[in-house]
């Protein structure tokens, strides 16, 4: 088992004709089952056409009828790719898993909103993964994204980061001392964005195949506070956590308007004391996440 | 991307916030025209820079008559204004704004800003206007209060209302006050801001609200969709070096340790520097080269940090997934040769074509030194500079 995705999924991908789109799509069809799940692109100006073999539909709806695709990616520019991640909700795919980096905020408030919206009007709920982030892997059975492949093994230990080479980095440390990983999931570093660390939480406790968690979060926001909040009561397997950040100088990134709202709670030293007091295992040292993890088994 | 208080009223007159008249100045002659052209007999002289605090700094007087006002004028262009947020070096001040005088009753504080949390905007009040708001929201954060706003409604007439009465406006100026809220809510979405901030929003005593203040900050996401806000950047209040590595798509932040450090990814950027403080020493800088870096790229990120007089020292920390180990151990041999670099090096690679890199590296003749973990990094150089 593993979550979200798994060797049975059917992709489509949004922005397979682009450089990205394209680039990336090779590597994941490449990647163990990879061939069978990217079923679908959408381009409408080359509806009819295929590239690397996959049939490219005018829309997202178009291809999820024609494939019975539930899950989607999108590698569509910036400009469009809000619009792109409403296609897919329109179209009630499970899953929208958006890589595209530097989408304008306003952009993901206003398709967040109203994909809140659809939902509260009784409408089926698309889960959002991203925008800005690597994507989600089951090693040994579907790739969806930019990570390395080669760096996984099958096993049963989860990986949420928000940052993509930080995630590539656990996932290094786990494989090389012998750990495997269900799945290793990147939720993207925006600052508005899908499913966020206490989502994927969530999924991992329910996961009878995770036995133990590494989580791995930045400065700034919410996200990781909440998320520790709802593992001291909720949370039943091993966490290790790191939070990136402890020598970044405050204000460089968001006004202190920014740092008001959260109430101070959002520097990577009070994350972390959060993170210790809701029973994780933390470290101030990534070197050693897989490390700790494994003398938690 | 940051803008001046002049700018950011002149953006808020756009969309129908009263502020007082005023006028942008690079000299004190024009200083003493703008003066003249406004009128009346006390005048504000207001140090452009983008950084807050600039009153306690001494870089806002009030000036009652034409000579106050050129003797203030003349002090404050050119001053090294220090505020808590420029750092103790100060930001020179090159531009100036005189406005007419304001007759200010009471002063509130209002704003909005992207709430990450509820995923909405948040539009926030409070009766202490004038003061530094983060110590407000530390001491009495029941004075500060908050409304979250869906994009597809809008500000509405309730939201902004209990604002305006929490905070105590007079039921005279509370038409005005709604106005205000909501034009500012509307600024803010048109123009893509993260955040819109008036500290102070005042009442006059003939019941007035204006804005006496406007600091805007904007997301640089959507720069490319309002050129008339990209036309208002003032490269002089950024950092040189900050600019030079934004050309070559390189994100550099300049810190205070002596350790340059270059990485690919911001998360694993900051885990680096954190890493280097861990074992004693203290990151110098934060870059990050991105996804795809050239050994042009590199070579920039190099010339850039060894700009830094401080750096005693570098540490290289590549993940190669989809940029390859042997690319980047290319790109650090070529740089270190053309910059001929004279500092300590230690590199640290993992991923695609590790192996290959490595022996790029060793068979280089350069005294690179290598490390397999970055916790094995941070520990030589933090020796090898000792």
């Amino acid at each position: 088992m593993s979550i979200l995705i798994n060797k049975d999924t059917k992709v489509i991908t949004q922005g397979i004709t682009g450089k990205t789109g394209q680039f990336h799509t090779e590597k994941c069809q490449e990647y163990a089952n990879g061939k069978e799940c990217f079923v679908a692109g959408v381009n409408p100006k080359k509806a009819g056409e295929k590239i690397f073999d996959i049939p490219i539909y005018a829309s997202v709806k178009e291809a999820a009828a024609e494939t019975g695709a539930t899950v989607s990616v999108i590698y569509v520019p910036p400009a469009g790719a809000a619009a792109a991640i409403w296609e897919a909700v329109e179209a009630d795919l499970d899953l929208a898993i958006c890589i595209t980096e530097g989408i304008p905020v306003r952009d993901m408030l206003e398709v967040r909103n109203k994909m809140k919206a659809k939902v509260a009007a009784g409408g089926k709920e698309t889960l959002l993964l991203g925008p800005n982030c690597p994507g989600l892997i089951t090693p040994d059975e579907i790739k969806i994204g930019i990570m390395p492949g080669h760096i996984h093994r099958k096993g049963r230990i989860g990986v949420v980061s928000r940052s993509g080479t930080l995630t590539y980095e656990a996932v290094a440390q786990l494989t090389e001392i012998g750990l495997g990983q269900s799945s290793a999931v990147g939720i993207g570093g925006d600052p508005i964005n899908g499913l966020k660390h206490i989502d994927v939480m969530r999924m991992f406790n329910d996961d009878p195949d995770t036995d133990a968690v590494i989580m791995i979060g930045e400065i700034g926001g919410p996200d990781e506070a909440e998320a520790a909040q709802w593992c001291k009561a909720n949370m039943k397997k091993p966490i290790v956590g790191f939070i990136a950040g402890v020598t970044a100088p405050a204000g460089k990134r968001m006004g202190h308007a920014g740092a008001l709202i959260s109430g101070g709670a959002d520097t990577a030293d009070a994350k972390l004391a959060i993170m210790e007091e809701c029973g994780f295992t933390v470290t101030r040292n990534p070197s050693e996440m897989a490390k700790l993890l494994k003398a938690m088994l | 991307m940051k803008i001046h208080e002049y700018q950011g009223k002149e953006i808020l007159r756009k969309f129908g916030v009263t502020t007082p008249r005023g006028v942008p100045c690079f000299s004190v002659d024009e200083a003493v025209k703008a003066a003249e052209t406004l009128g009346g007999k006390v005048w504000v002289v207001k140090a452009q820079i983008h950084a807050g605090g600039r009153g306690k700094g001494g870089g806002v007087k009030v000036a009652k008559s034409l000579d106050e006002l050129k003797q203030y004028a003349g002090q404050i262009l050119g001053m090294q204004l220090v505020t808590h947020q420029t750092g103790p070096e100060g930001q020179k001040v090159r531009r100036l704004l005189i406005e007419e005088g304001a007759d200010i009753k009471k002063e509130y504080y209002v704003a909005a800003l992207t709430d990450r949390a509820t995923q909405k905007v948040a539009m926030m009040a409070s009766s202490e206007g004038g003061m530094d708001i983060e110590e407000v929201a530390h001491s009495t954060p029941e004075k500060i209060l908050k409304v979250f706003v869906d994009p597809a409604t809008g500000l509405t007439d309730e939201q902004a209302l209990y604002l305006s009465n929490g905070i105590g406006v007079p039921e005279g100026s509370t038409a005005q006050a709604v106005d205000t809220l909501k034009k500012l809510y509307t600024t803010y979405m048109e123009t893509d801001a993260s955040l819109a901030e008036i500290n102070p929003l005042i009442l006059e005593g003939n019941g007035t609200i204006k804005a006496l203040d406007a600091k805007f900050n904007f997301d640089s996401n959507a720069l490319y969709r309002h050129p008339e806000i990209v036309e208002y950047r003032d490269l002089d209040e950024e950092d040189a070096d900050e600019i030079e590595a934004s050309k070559f798509d390189l994100a550099y932040i300049s810190l205070d340790g002596n350790i340059g450090c270059l990485v690919n990814g911001a998360g694993l950027a900051m885990a680096t520097m954190d890493t280097i403080k861990l074992f004693g020493a203290e990151p110098a800088n934060f870059l990050d080269v991105g996804g795809g870096a050239t050994t042009e790229k590199v070579t920039e990120a190099f010339k850039i940090m060894l700009k830094n007089p401080k750096v005693k020292g570098i540490l290289v920390n590549i993940f190669g997934g989809i940029m390859r180990c042997d690319t980047i151990a290319t790109g650090v041999v070529t740089a270190a040769k053309e910059v001929h670099l004279s500092v300590p090096l230690v590199v640290r690679m993992k991923g695609t074509n590790e192996e290959i890199g490595k022996q790029i590296l060793r068979d280089s003749g350069l005294p690179i030194i290598a490390a397999d973990t970055m916790a094995e990094a941070a520990q030589k150089i933090v020796d090898a500079v000792k």
